[in-house]
């Protein structure tokens, strides 16, 4: 694959995303923020449970049938960093704040952006601006991965 | 109106995971490959998929929401549940910074960490774990707080 061929699967998979979106508005007259979704099933919570597991059961199926799709060829997962302690760091962060700025990468970003609300732009800031300034710090000072 | 509910949740889940699988999202070396911008300086190389993910998918959502919220109703409910909120409050504030921390050690967010359990990878397990775990902890100390 040529990088153009990158880009041009990364807006396929982005139309795809966005299309999730809509359907999961337009038939349920929900936001599809993962975060929230997984922190109300792992919660527990029993008002719109069963959607809320279908959807995760879904989450972890796409890329399955992405694999099926492509002749059995499993879709890469590459992490550059092994070591449990940051491994677990890393999921706590996601999670606690994920769950503490009510929303993550999907529904401040896909979804909040599209509704231009003003929360969700801060959000989407704020956790960009972090992630630039982590990956600078540890990958181009620290030199994880390589 | 309960199965159907469900069904119409794993399709959307279904999509998203097809979504997140094509556009190379499901892997974190192609997202710390958009977010190492650092790398631009050192030997050139930057892979903006990133970028074109997020505009794919606005270029549906954000026309598809418009008109969803002028006119109409969800088909298997009441009404459409937009959040309401609009005050740039602390919380949100610190919770973005926390989870862009996290985003930016080990490449997942969310959406990515849930869909890559499809891979069996054992260092997935773990960090989900550690995910659901800091969702959890959120869901004590919201609680201690009294909420808000």
């Amino acid at each position: 694959m040529t990088p153009f061929d990158d880009w041009i699967a990364g807006a396929i998979g982005g139309g795809l995303i966005g299309l999730a979106s809509l359907v999961l508005m337009g038939l349920l007259g929900r936001i599809a923020g993962i975060s929230g979704v997984v922190g109300s099933v792992v919660e527990g919570a029993r008002e719109g449970f069963g959607w809320r597991a279908a959807f995760v059961a879904g989450l972890i199926l796409g890329p399955l049938l992405y694999a099926v799709i492509r002749g059995g060829e499993a879709v890469p997962v590459r992490l550059d960093v092994e070591s449990w302690p940051i491994l677990i760091a890393g999921g706590l962060l996601v999670g606690f704040g994920t769950r503490l700025g009510s929303g993550c990468t999907s529904g401040h970003g896909v979804c909040g952006l599209a509704r231009l609300s003003p929360r969700s732009l801060a959000a989407v800031a704020v956790f960009f601006a972090m992630a630039l300034v982590t990956v600078f710090v540890t990958r181009q000072m620290l030199g994880w991965g390589g | 109106m309960g199965a159907r509910r469900i069904a119409a949740g794993g399709f959307a889940g279904l999509l998203f995971g097809l979504g997140l699988a094509v556009s190379g999202m499901m892997d974190p070396a192609r997202v710390i490959g958009f977010l190492d911008i650092g790398r631009l300086a050192t030997d050139g190389v930057w892979d903006p998929t990133l970028g074109f993910v997020m505009g794919g998918a606005l270029l549906l959502t954000l026309p598809g929401f418009a008109r969803m919220r002028r006119e109409g109703r969800p088909l298997l409910a009441e009404r459409f549940a937009w959040p309401t909120r609009r005050d740039i409050d602390a919380r949100l504030v610190v919770g973005a910074a926390l989870f862009g921390v996290g985003w930016g050690l080990v490449g997942f967010c969310p959406g990515p960490a849930v869909s890559a359990l499809s891979s069996g990878l054992q260092p997935v397990f773990l960090f989900a774990a550690a995910m659901v775990a800091g969702m959890l902890l959120y869901r004590l100390v919201d609680r201690m707080l009294g909420g808000a």
